[in-house]
């Protein structure tokens, strides 16, 4: 199955090419730093260091679903929810090895995305929103109230971390560096999926969906698809996320962390690959740099944002994009 | 049956307090295309700010209560509209939305960290006996709820389309480009809108703060069965936002008393799924055409 091509002569200059090549390297650079970035910052650091990692993950699902296909889900933390629970409850109940649960985890997000995706989408677009409002709120209920399968408010403790070719990755270290490994191999994998005719589908959707439609693409199947994928990848994030914390309960994927997730996609830039990573910086390890300001700093987060987004709605990617080309017209005009 | 009656007054009373605020929210989408995620912090805030006036300053009540609703006026009616919507309206619907989503957070950490972390409470016009009707023990709060709530949206109806000023509001809702064709000052009217949309949340705070306590979180779920009840009932209808408030609210009452007080939340939920499913521009709304 491949998406029919776009070709168009004259929006297909060579230069995009050689900038999404800027993007790879960039991506491998950025993952050789962190293998080594924690050298020297303690426990807690690195702790914070792989929970960033951890929550770009879930970003970078919610901005192929937002960004590039232009579909606004209100329950990117459910998904989540959905994938630290799997993995939590498989590995901690039934002696199932992390990567399948992994694997299970992601399979079992991509599912829910298509069964939750068609009928909404088949309505009218926009209405994704409403069904993902609900269905946030429906797991997290079954979150709270199941006991026997999710423990309830007490939540599952004793979530073990995996082991790499018979390395234990007990140690904040070890496991920070299986994490940059994990995110690496799932960022190239949507570098590589936006670079491709079915990425170009999805942009080409978010930009004028009815334009797209007459180019030949079903517009709902590959929003779907983008939707799903998007969804697989919090159900990724949450598959890391609960061997990274060790205990899970309802409270981070609740309604309201959704919502924040799509806070930290729009103010790191929705629509650049390196968006969901500067919004996860923004609200996963702002607020710890924040934390001499104590409980104020949810309040200096949240005006930082809202004073970002009222002079670049297009988030700090979108900020950069702007210095930077304002940047070459002048260096290209003294010229 | 008593107890039967006796839920659904409790659920028309909730639902008339989501009415409300469900009516804000759709004014507000009619004439500016935003969508207000902390409209429930402005039901949640203005109880909070007189309960401030009151203890910063050691206002007497009315005093404290004239303050603090000037502010919330001035601050989240006009101040909302001229700082936050208004450079960020030509950048289209989505980043306006989550700039109201960091909005609700510096709302709700605000008073939590301005006024107090527990939950106040907050005086009653009314008292809080208890009557019987129908053979039903009925809470005189509930029904004064019920009756302010109505008077209000009465009073509203009448304003938008009995009086000049309000057929000048409504015709900016539907078309501001005709609106500013034949004469009417749109940027007055939009303005005029956003001081009602705060004026409603300030009337919904005033009616439940005394049962509900005055607490920074109570937005939370007011906000959302608020945005519920406005997409239920049709997004650009006000009449649709009344119809949708009061179901969600009797429902709900009705949920938690008959179905399961732990999945009481899921019902307005399964409503609502079902509702856009069946009928996708709500119950009372409009086909809105598809612009290309």
């Amino acid at each position: 199955m491949s998406a029919p091509a776009l070709q168009n002569p004259a929006a297909a200059p060579r230069r995009p090419a050689r900038r999404i090549d800027a993007a790879l390297v960039a991506l491998v650079l950025g993952a050789v730093i962190l293998w080594f970035a924690p050298v020297g910052m303690g426990r807690y650091g690195t702790y914070v260091l792989s929970l960033w990692l951890v929550m770009s993950i879930g970003v970078m699902g919610l901005n192929l679903t937002l960004g590039y296909a232009g579909q606004t889900s209100l329950a990117q933390a459910a998904f989540m929810g959905l994938g630290a629970y799997a993995t939590a409850i498989l590995t901690t109940k039934y002696g199932v090895s992390w990567y399948a649960a992994f694997g299970l985890s992601g399979l079992l997000t991509f599912a829910v995305g298509i069964l939750l995706g068609f009928p909404a989408l088949r309505v009218r677009t926009h209405y994704l929103a409403f069904v993902t409002l609900a269905f946030s709120t429906l797991i997290w209920l079954v979150l709270r109230n199941e006991q026997w399968l999710t423990g309830g408010v007490f939540g599952i403790s004793n979530i073990n971390r995996p082991d790499f070719l018979g390395i234990k990755l007990f140690g904040a270290l070890e496991f920070h560096r299986f994490v940059v490994v994990v995110t690496l191999i799932l960022s190239l994998a949507l570098w590589w999926l936006i670079r491709s005719p079915w990425g170009r589908a999805f942009t080409a959707l978010r930009e004028n969906p009815v334009r797209a439609a007459s180019l030949g693409i079903d517009t709902r199947a590959y929003t779907l698809l983008a939707f799903a994928i998007g969804s697989a990848y919090g159900g990724f994030a949450g598959s890391l996320y609960a061997p990274l914390v060790e205990f899970i309960d309802p409270s981070p994927f609740s309604l309201s962390q959704s919502l924040f997730l799509l806070l930290m996609v729009v103010a790191g830039g929705a629509g650049y690959l390196f968006g969901p990573f500067i919004g996860a910086l923004l609200g996963v390890v702002l607020p710890e740099w924040l934390r001499f300001a104590g409980s104020l700093y949810l309040i200096i987060f949240a005006t930082i944002v809202l004073a970002l987004l009222i002079v670049c709605p297009q988030g700090v990617s979108g900020l950069f994009e702007r210095g930077w080309n304002a940047f070459r017209r002048k260096s290209g005009g003294a010229r | 049956m008593a107890e039967f009656i006796a839920y659904l007054i409790a659920g028309i009373a909730t639902g008339a307090i989501y009415a409300l605020a469900a009516i804000g929210f759709t004014l507000v989408w009619q004439t500016s295309q935003t969508i207000n995620f902390a409209q429930g912090e402005f039901v949640m805030l203005p109880a909070v700010l007189i309960l401030l006036a009151v203890k910063l300053f050691g206002l007497p009540l009315w005093a404290g209560g004239l303050l603090g609703i000037a502010v919330f006026l001035l601050v989240f009616g006009a101040g909302f509209k001229l700082v936050v919507v208004d450079p960020m309206i030509k950048h289209g619907v989505l980043p306006l939305a989550i700039a109201t989503m960091a909005l609700s957070i510096i709302m709700k950490e605000g008073a939590k960290d301005g006024f107090s972390a527990e939950a106040q409470s907050f005086p009653s016009l009314v008292p809080t006996d208890m009557i019987t009707l129908l053979g039903a023990s009925i809470s005189l709060q509930h029904l004064a709820i019920i009756i302010v709530a109505f008077a209000a949206i009465g009073l509203l109806q009448w304003f938008v389309g009995g009086t000049k000023l309000g057929r000048q509001m409504q015709a900016t809702a539907q078309n501001p480009t005709v609106a500013r064709i034949v004469g009417i000052p749109v940027e007055r009217m939009v303005l005029l809108t956003f001081l009602l949309n705060a004026a409603l949340a300030v009337v919904a705070s005033l009616l439940i703060s005394p049962i509900y306590l005055a607490k920074f979180s109570n937005g939370e779920t007011i906000g959302l069965f608020a945005f519920i009840a406005a997409i239920v009932g049709g997004f650009n209808q006000v009449r649709g936002a009344l119809v949708g408030g009061l179901l969600i609210g009797v429902a709900d009452s009705l949920a938690a008393a008959y179905v399961s007080s732990q999945y009481r939340l899921a019902v307005p939920l399964v409503l609502l799924v079902a509702i856009i499913l069946i009928k996708p521009e709500g119950l009372m709304g409009r086909k809105e055409e598809r612009r290309v």
